[in-house]
């Protein structure tokens, strides 16, 4: 699914390129290898996220990541944890075609994204996200600046949740 | 909307994101063979019902994904406290002063 970038009403809605994305489940006496094999911290604070060697892991509870990094980089994350396996079990499932990538962005952004997540948008600050629902989708969530969110939700999902955002950016815009 | 606090995440949170999963701390019995009818029954389908605090069991099914522990009112649907799963169950009469209803015999 592809869509066309679109500046209205004080939000910017965009679709970001794809990218290498897995799902790692770790417990707590493995997650230092695997940590160390990927180049990266991970911590187990809900809804931190960590970057190193070029890729990132977002918490989403306390045994669980999203891991993304460069589209290329797939294979040499799958053999950097394959490496370890034995010395720290853990599961890794790629989930790169799961997802489409949209970036909300400008001004009125957090009055956007408040007609989808019910959460305390305040409370989710630059760098941090969580996985959460966005009018009834799950979404994965990541504020990546103050006036910058990016919602990773499933392809089957995304034209409901599309149709809301320029649903009320068009509503932003009419100055509803 | 309820408020729903995840012992796990440390955040209030909205009560779209969890799912209800029943009367909590009933323990499945250790030796499934050893149970009579009777005691199965008991364990499957009889729950306490409360009109008051209810010990209940709430899952973050679109957060962390974890099971954890809740007491709440049942009249007045609110939450006195929410804890991880395996803790015990927590003195709410100590805490609020509300005396919790916990059926006869059990543990
Ligand atoms: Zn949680």
């Amino acid at each position: 699914m592809t869509f066309d970038k679109k500046t209205a009403g004080g939000v910017t809605i965009e679709e970001l390129p794809a990218e290498a994305r897995f799902s790692l489940r770790v417990r707590d006496g493995e997650r230092a290898a695997v940590a160390g094999a990927l180049g990266l911290e991970l911590t187990d604070t809900v809804g931190v996220m960590t970057s190193g060697s070029g890729r990132k892991a977002l918490c989403l509870g306390p045994d669980e990541w999203v891991l993304s990094g460069a589209p290329g980089d797939a294979a040499a994350i799958t053999a950097a944890c394959a490496g370890v396996y034995d010395a720290a079990p853990h599961s890794l499932v790629e989930i790169s075609e799961r997802e489409i990538f949209i970036r909300a962005s400008g001004p009125a952004v957090e009055a956007l994204m408040a007609t989808g997540v019910a959460r305390d948008l305040s409370r989710i600050g630059p760098g941090q996200g969580a996985r959460t629902v966005f009018d009834g989708t799950p979404v994965v969530l990541v504020r990546e600046k103050t006036d910058s969110f990016r919602l990773n939700v499933w392809r089957s999902f995304a034209p409901h949740l599309l149709g809301h955002l320029f649903h009320v950016q068009k509503e932003l815009a009419s100055g509803l | 909307m309820l408020l729903i606090h995840c012992p796990y995440c440390g955040e209030t949170l909205p009560e779209t994101e969890f799912a209800y999963a029943g009367e909590a701390h009933i323990a499945r019995p250790e030796n499934p063979s050893e149970q009579t009818d009777a005691e199965w029954v008991e364990y499957l389908f009889m729950r306490s019902n409360v009109k008051g605090v209810h010990f209940e069991r709430w899952r973050h099914i679109h957060g962390c994904g974890r099971f954890f522990n809740a007491a709440r009112h049942t009249v007045t649907d609110k939450f006195l406290t929410t804890y991880k799963a395996g803790e015990p169950r927590p003195d709410i009469e100590a805490l609020t002063g509300i005396k919790a209803g916990v059926k006869e015999g059990e543990k």
